[in-house]
């Protein structure tokens, strides 16, 4: 046998599993430092050098907290139907399709089920690169499936927040959404079980006025941009400019709405522990 | 102040007026001038208001003379208590309540207040509630459920306050916490959208056993401006991003978003506030009424269950 035969097959990864990372082969963290984006995904998507949380999606976050990456997708298949016929530039029913096909998710979030660091869990988190993580039916009713699964388990619920705020498209729909993800979080406190809520860049809008800011424990990635209302808004309504550090989560840590915030790397490590602590 | 599709309605009105009072001063007979002149002005006026786009709609919702919150407590209560304050930080002038006696059943009323002229706007806050707003609010409700007094909350506002101190003490947790504390309230919650239901900032009060829109009102994520300025990228597309989201009460009643639709009087609310008033308390009581009818768990469950069924998706 000659040592220079191929002894594997070539690349057999579906285009599918191939980890979405961001564009390009280095990464600009907003403070201006470049870094490879291989050394940035060993690192869990924080440049080692300003701790810059880059963004990331359903998919790393399950592989950051699910052992071995090993989980069951709650209604993976479920996509946005289009009750108003809506249509701004194009129509939204096209925008969906585009948006799938572009970014290889169904909608802006995935639930899933099961083991971090051996204890079983749910967790629903959002996906900016849909929509702009904009919550529709398909984010609340994928919520309140997760959450009743988590009652009928028994298991701690973790929701992952990156949105604009409501989607809308699905107008009055996408409204009432944020009643039914808060009805579900009710029921989920009364069984007892805990809910945390992890906030990341960016979180505001109609996701931040409901399950965002019911954890039991609400925590945050580092400078996370956070709020109701967007920057812009404010600016434009008050005609001011806006303090620096404004809407941080570190700002709202001090303002007294987060418990506190953690560092992507410390992710799974911490909240097995307060895990641990609320089990014991 | 009168908006455009009003306009010949009023100068036709003003025709007759002047006509009936030369007719009284000269003695003429011009009964059936003014007869057929009336007719025109009801073909007119059915004519119109059957045929409201959905932003006359929302110009409606928002007319100089549509009857507040405040008018609506005038006309339909015997004894009204205004109580102040969320215990926290401030009394918000823009979301107000007490409790009151309506034929002689006692409620706890809750509402977002508008201002009339521009000092009262101000003072009001253009009705845009700060946290304290909806803290305050569910101050309110929770004394009500202490005292089994069902609650009515209006709903009239252009949003929630977007201010640098709005989110310094949590606008979107005060909003949040509400939505989920509303659902486990004991006691009969009747929500009715009198003006404007404008995003998180109306349903802040209005997780209800039964909602209701005025015919005129608007209730939806966004309202047509600011869906217009993202969507669109310009301030001008407000008449087609309101077609777009539907948001007007036969809108939201056909989605099950709501669950009645209380009629306004021809012309809109503002031209006969006692008419709509005594609508609108009929409505309460009626279904107060109804929903006492079932156990406080009973309308626990029915709450959530309405709530959670909202929403089309493909599965």
């Amino acid at each position: 046998m000659s040592w220079f035969n191929r002894q594997e097959k070539g690349i057999t990864t579906p285009t599918t599993e191939k980890k979405d990372t961001p564009n390009g082969l280095w990464y600009k963290t907003p403070n201006g430092n470049i870094i490879h984006v291989r050394e940035l995904k060993n690192n869990v998507y924080v440049c080692p050098e300003d701790n810059h949380h880059a963004r990331i999606g359903s998919k790393e976050y399950f592989e950051i907290l699910f052992d071995n990456n090993e989980y069951t997708e709650i209604a993976a298949e479920m996509y946005a139907a289009d009750p108003l016929a809506f249509t701004d530039s194009k129509p939204y029913s096209r925008r969906i399709k585009e948006t799938q096909a572009k970014s290889g998710l169904k909608d802006a979030l995935r639930a899933a089920s099961g083991k971090m660091s051996g204890m079983e869990i749910t967790v629903a988190c959002m996906d900016f690169d849909f929509i702009g993580g904009s919550m529709g039916a398909v984010v609340g009713e994928k919520i309140a499936m997760a959450i009743d699964h988590a009652r009928q388990h028994k298991t701690p619920m973790v929701i992952i927040s990156r949105s604009g705020g409501a989607r809308m498209m699905e107008a009055g729909f996408s409204l009432m959404q944020m009643a039914k993800t808060s009805a579900k979080l009710a029921l989920l406190a009364e069984e007892g079980l805990p809910y945390i809520s992890l906030m990341t860049d960016p979180t505001t809008g109609g996701v931040t006025a409901s399950y965002a800011m019911l954890g039991d424990f609400n925590i945050a990635e580092p400078e996370a941009l956070i709020g109701f209302a967007g920057p812009r808004v404010i600016r434009e309504t008050i005609g001011k400019d806006l303090p620096k550090g404004f809407q941080t989560a570190e700002f709202v840590q001090e303002h007294g709405f987060l418990d506190f915030i953690v560092d992507r790397r410390l992710l799974k490590n911490t909240l097995t522990r307060l895990l641990k602590l609320l089990h014991n | 102040m009168l908006l455009d599709f009003e306009k010949p309605i009023v100068e036709l009105e003003a025709k007759l007026a002047e006509m009936k009072k030369l007719a009284s001063q000269n003695g003429m007979n011009v009964e059936e001038a003014t007869m057929l002149l009336e007719q025109r002005i009801i073909a007119l006026k059915t004519e119109t208001y059957q045929n409201l786009t959905r932003w006359q709609r929302v110009q409606l919702s928002r007319h100089a003379d549509r009857p507040y919150t405040l008018d609506y407590i005038e006309q339909i209560t015997d004894d009204f208590i205004e109580l102040h304050g969320d215990r926290n930080v401030a009394d918000d002038k823009a979301m107000i309540g007490g409790l009151a006696a309506i034929e002689g059943k006692t409620f706890m009323l809750i509402g977002q207040q508008k201002g009339r002229n521009t000092k009262q706007r101000q003072y009001r806050n253009f009705g845009m509630p700060n946290p304290e707003g909806y803290r305050k609010a569910l101050r309110l409700m929770k004394v009500a459920e202490k005292f089994n007094k069902p609650i009515v909350t209006f709903i009239d506002t252009p949003g929630a306050f977007p201010g640098i101190e709005a989110e310094e003490r949590g606008q979107g947790e005060a909003i949040a916490r509400n939505l989920k504390e509303m659902f486990m309230l004991k006691v009969p919650v009747i929500c009715i959208i009198i003006g404007e239901g404008a995003s998180g900032g109306a349903l802040g009060i209005a997780i209800g056993d039964r909602v209701f829109m005025l015919e005129n009102t608007w209730y939806s994520v966004i309202s047509p401006e600011s869906c217009s300025s993202i969507l669109w990228r310009s301030w001008d597309y407000k008449e087609q991003a309101a077609e777009a989201l539907k948001l007007t009460a036969p809108d939201m009643m056909k989605f099950n978003l709501i669950d009645g639709i209380i009629k306004e009087p021809l012309g809109g609310a503002h031209t006969a506030i006692p008419t709509i008033a005594a609508e609108v308390k009929r409505v309460i009581l009626e279904t107060c009424a109804t929903l006492e009818q079932l156990t406080p768990a009973q309308r626990i469950e029915q709450r959530i269950d309405k709530f959670c069924k909202m929403g089309v998706v493909n599965r």
